[in-house]
This record gives structure tokens, sequence and C-alpha cells, in this order.
């Protein structure tokens, strides 16, 4: 019996809720004030996510178009766990596909980029096209009469499965679902313009990668950048230097739906006047530290929005970092209910003098798995799932911050976008 | 399907012949011990002392030294940078404890100028243990190395820490 499924019968079903247990799983009848273990431990669960999140009604970010900009280019991308490649064909325009060849399923492409006429599985030589269509099979019609493929074998009905694709000011999504609704529409409007003060119009221009693995569920990291909570007390960076504090001019918005969020939040001019009160609560304030080299926190003003810093989260595996002058985007890419793997990728803009890359990559220590906030940030999730993980029986995790309420909010004490999201969560996974 | 050898811009590749420079390898590996010793022995806040005033020291993927993109993990330009790392991982950051052992081999000295400047590669690996934790690889990789001599002793100008272990494992804390 594995963690998720010890304590299951503990858990009584919803009160007053039409909505039946579905395999055993029910929610606590406090609602969602309570996130039970079962969400984060569970294969069963992780398994309906992937069905119904991932290869569901979703856009899902697989890349930049600055990685792929001329035809022929291509890159390695996941959507959920799955395997896909992007590519850009002759014509210019973007094809993703499953990265699975229709032959023995051998997932053929194995460079991260390149450049290519055509995709050709090292096996047997299967080969597609840059819009992932089967092209090629050798020996099709046999050896001298004898052997090959049935006649009636058509290589166009076999190609790796292609997946809807949008754009939108240089970020690229991919979906499953055939029929999906815009990028614009799936943002909705006070997501979008957050959205579109980062992809401001101007060429990405790529500065490179990290890559890592968490130990933890994936819904924890949308969580951690749900929780302004946390940032207000867990990074002494923030904390100290005044990028975010409890006081600060900031924002948790949330979309209608809860499954979108942005925390944003307004750099103090200067060191932020802390009263007595709130040091005591705030273990991490540190009144001596002062830095060596003060240019890691100086922010050049760039962009149309009120926030020298916000943390984007978008349905199901998207992050936008824009923490003062240091911008990514970060790819869950879900192995499990106790792994995933985050690919970050970190841009400036075309136009940007070296002095400014620089500052975008002195920056960069910020976040990232050896960021200042970035590795805390891996640290806390990694004690959280090792916490249920480990734990004898099964609980729940309380969030009652910010009252039981589950809305957009203007105080960085409350875990209400914590809440839509799981609002949200439990419609789609019928739980 | 080779990947492309590694070369790190502004780095020679150095000759075959090592011969030349076997005085100036033995002092590097000197300097390895060192380096090393400060950082499994949990002496943080002394490890900027091998660094320069406008030292460089970058930790990357090598991923993104083969696609040329200037990205670091890890990104210090001067020692003012390099101190306040080693001071926010001794006082501020919250992390798992954890120990370190950084080994160092296959020392080769690629070029040495008359001015004192050295040019030097080695291959690294550095082994993470967590308390709860089996002992695991963090890095493997190869430190490029740029050394100039100051008061009669070798300090780093540059260090770029090239790592082929491309996914890191959760977060990594200390320099390497």
């Amino acid at each position: 019996m594995d963690d998720a499924t010890a304590g299951r019968a503990q858990v009584s079903a919803v009160a007053g809720s039409n909505r039946p247990p579905v395999g055993g799983f029910a929610w606590p009848e406090e609602g969602l004030t309570r996130i039970p273990d079962w969400v984060y431990t569970s294969q069963e669960i992780y398994e309906r996510e992937v069905e119904r999140i991932f290869h569901g009604r979703t856009w899902n970010y697989v890349g930049l178009e600055a990685e792929v900009p001329e035809p022929g280019d291509f890159k390695r991308s996941f959507v959920g766990p799955t395997p896909v490649i992007v590519s850009r064909d002759k014509a210019g325009a973007l094809h993703v596909f499953e990265n699975r060849c229709a032959h023995r399923g051998a997932e053929f492409c194995r460079h991260a980029r390149g450049h290519a006429k055509e995709f050709v599985c090292p096996y047997h030589q299967w080969t597609y096209d840059l819009a992932g269509r089967l092209v090629g099979i050798p020996f099709r019609r046999g050896l001298n009469k004898e052997g090959g493929m049935p006649r009636d074998f058509e290589p166009a009905a076999h190609s790796p499965q292609a997946l809807a694709v949008t754009t939108h000011r240089g970020v690229i999504f991919a979906s499953f679902a055939s029929d999906m609704e815009s990028l614009e529409d799936y943002l909705t409007p006070d997501i979008l313009k957050d959205f579109e003060a980062t992809f401001d119009g101007r060429r990405l221009k790529l500065l490179g990668y990290y890559r890592n693995t968490q130990p933890a569920n994936w819904k924890l990291y949308h969580e951690n950048l749900k929780d302004p909570y946390h940032a207000t007390l867990l990074h002494a960076y923030l904390v100290t230097f005044g990028l975010l504090v409890a006081g600060n001019k900031s924002a948790m918005i949330v979309d209608p739906k809860g499954r979108h969020g942005v925390m944003g939040s307004a750099k103090s001019e200067d060191r932020p006047r802390v009263d007595d009160a709130s040091k005591r609560e705030m273990r991490t304030y540190h009144e001596n530290m002062k830095l060596n080299d003060p240019r890691i926190l100086d922010y050049v003003k760039e962009f149309a929005s009120p926030w020298s810093v916000t943390m984007m989260t978008i349905w199901p595996n998207l992050i936008v970092q824009r923490e003062l002058n240091t911008l990514g985007t970060r790819q869950i890419v879900p192995h499990g209910p106790g792994e995933f793997t985050m690919i970050w990728t970190m841009f400036g803009y075309e136009g940007d003098d070296e002095a400014m890359t620089r500052h975008r990559l002195r920056q960069g220590n910020l976040m990232g798995p050896a960021g200042f906030l970035g590795l805390e940030d891996n640290e806390a999730m990694k004690f959280v799932q090792d916490g249920i993980r480990k734990s004898a029986e099964e609980k729940a995790g309380l969030l009652e911050l910010g009252g039981r309420e589950e809305v957009s909010s203007e105080t960085l004490i409350t875990e209400a976008a914590i809440r839509s999201m799981y609002r949200y969560w439990r419609d789609v996974m019928d739980l | 399907m080779e990947t492309a050898p590694l070369r790190l811009k502004g780095f020679p590749r150095g000759a075959v012949a090592q011969a030349p420079f076997r005085e100036l390898r033995r002092e590097i590996e000197e300097f390895h011990a060192e380096y090393c010793y400060v950082l499994d022995n949990n002496e943080i806040e002394a490890w900027p002392q091998f660094f320069v005033e406008d030292a460089v020291y970058r930790i990357t993927a090598r991923e993104n030294v083969e696609a040329d993109l200037p990205v670091g993990l890890v990104y210090c330009e001067g020692l003012a940078m390099i101190k306040d790392r080693a001071f926010a991982i001794a006082h501020t950051a919250m992390f798992d404890p954890r120990y370190l052992q950084h080994m160092v081999s296959n020392i080769r000295v690629t070029a040495a100028s008359a001015s004192g400047e050295v040019s030097a590669e080695a291959n690294y690996l550095v082994l993470q243990t967590l308390i709860d934790e089996d002992t695991r690889i963090l890095q493997a990789g190869r430190y490029f190395d740029r050394f100039l001599r100051q008061a009669g002793r070798l300090l780093l100008k540059e260090r770029h820490c090239v790592y082929d272990t491309l996914r890191i494992d959760n977060s990594l804390v200390y320099p390497v």
C-alpha cells in the first residue's frame, strides 16, 4: 500500500456535495481550506491529471520562437510528461508533434535543439518531415518483390500525433485538444495584461538554460507562486532589501476560473521602514545586512506595469518570471506525483546593449536552482513533499490565511489564490 | 550522434605536450587542494580569498557553452559579488544541511604568458550528502581557469565551471 492510499478511508465525503467520491478519494469536509495529502502523492491522481489537465483542454508552454527562429530549426520539448518536437517548416509555420516513432515507438529525436531538413528515426530510418508527417519507410515495397509493408498501408495515416499550436508575442503553446479557445481567451484580460507587459513586442534574445529536478509534486510549484505569504518570510533578500515586504504595494491576481495567477509587487525606492512589531514577525529580516555590490538589486524601469516584480503562473505548466530585470520562463515537466523537472529559459531583448545584458545576468543570481531566492523555494518544496510522503497517517494542509475566500487581493498575507486553484482543479478532476 | 568538443571562447585548447608546464601544473594542483578544502570544510567565507579584485566566477551548463549562451547558474562579476554570495550562504540562505566533497583531476595547463597569466583546465566532481539520503553526484564538469600571480600566489581572474550534469539535483547551494 502506498502513502496515498493509506488513510483514504478516514476522509469523509464532501458534506452537502453532489460529487461522489471517485476512486475512494474524497475531499475533507472543511472544503478548500484543507488540501488532502493524496493530492500530492497518489499515482492514480497523477495519471488523471495527465489525462485531464496536461493532455486535456489546456494550452501548454513548449518554448520560445527565439529558440526556433529559422525554417528547419527544431527543439525537443514536453507537454506534461510527453516528449514532443517543436519545429519550423520551410514556409515558416510552427508544428508540435509527439516525439515517438510510428513504427516501434522510439523517441527518435535525440538532440535538445538543432536544424534539420527532416527527422529520421535511427532504428529503422522511418522518416518524418518538418511538419511531423511520416513520409519515408525504407523497403516499403520490399526487396525483389518479397517482404515490405502491405500494399494498402498509408503512411500519412500513421504520423505521430500532431498538437494544436498557437503563439503570442513570441511564446509557443501547444494542446492535445484540437478545439481550444484562443490563447487570449484562455488567459483572460487581467492575466493577458501582465503577460503583455513582459512580452511587450520586443524580440526576445536567449541568454541560456538551467534545468533541475524537483522532488515535489508539480502543483506545489504553482502554490508557491500563489502564496505571497511565504515570500515575506522565507526570502531574506526580498525582505531585507524591500523587494517584497508585507506593506509594499502589491497584488495577487487570479483569473475568474482560478487557474492562472499573477503575484505582483512594487519595489520600495528606499530600504523599507519596518516597524519593530513586523521585524519580530520576520525572522529573516537582517537589519545590518549590506551588499558589497548592490547592483544586483538595481531596477531599470522598462515595462508598462506598476509592478517591478511579477511571478505569473499560467496553467498548467508555465511560470513567467519578471524579477526586476531578470526574465525567464519556467516549464514544468512532471514525472509522477513526487517529482518534476523544471526547465528555465532565461532571456533579454534584441536591442539590449552589453551593459543591460550583463545587468540581467548579474540579477540572474536571484533566481534558478542556485539563486538566492530560487534555491530556498526548491528546498522548501522538497521539505513539504518529504513531510507529506513520510507522514504516518493521511492528513491535510491548512490554508486559512486571508480567511476562507478565493478572490484576488491586495494583501500579501493570504492563500486565497491557492484555494482558487483547487476549486478549479477539483472541478476538472471531478473530485 | 556525437556532441561537439567542449571549447570555451577565449580559452585555448592547449598543446598535447605538457612537460614545459610541469612546475605550473604542480602549483595549480596545490591551489585546487586548498580551494576545495575551504569549500568541503565549510569555510565558505574564506572562499573569496582565491580571487583577484575584478574576478569573474561563473557556473554554467555545458549546453549553454555549446550554444554560446552567456547565462550563469551563478554569475559573479567582481570580488564584491563573490563576497556577497559567500555571506548569503553563510548567514541568510535557507537550505537543507549538507556535506560536500570536491574532487579535481586531469589538470591541463593550456597557456602561460610572460606577464604571469596562466590558463588551465581541470575536471571536477562534486559529491553531495544530505542527512537522510545517499551520497549523490551533484556536479561533474570542467573548470576553465585564468590565473594571475599576485604577491607570489596564484589567484583566479576567471573561473568558469562548466557542468555536464545538466539537471541539477533540486538545488545548488555552495560554489563549485
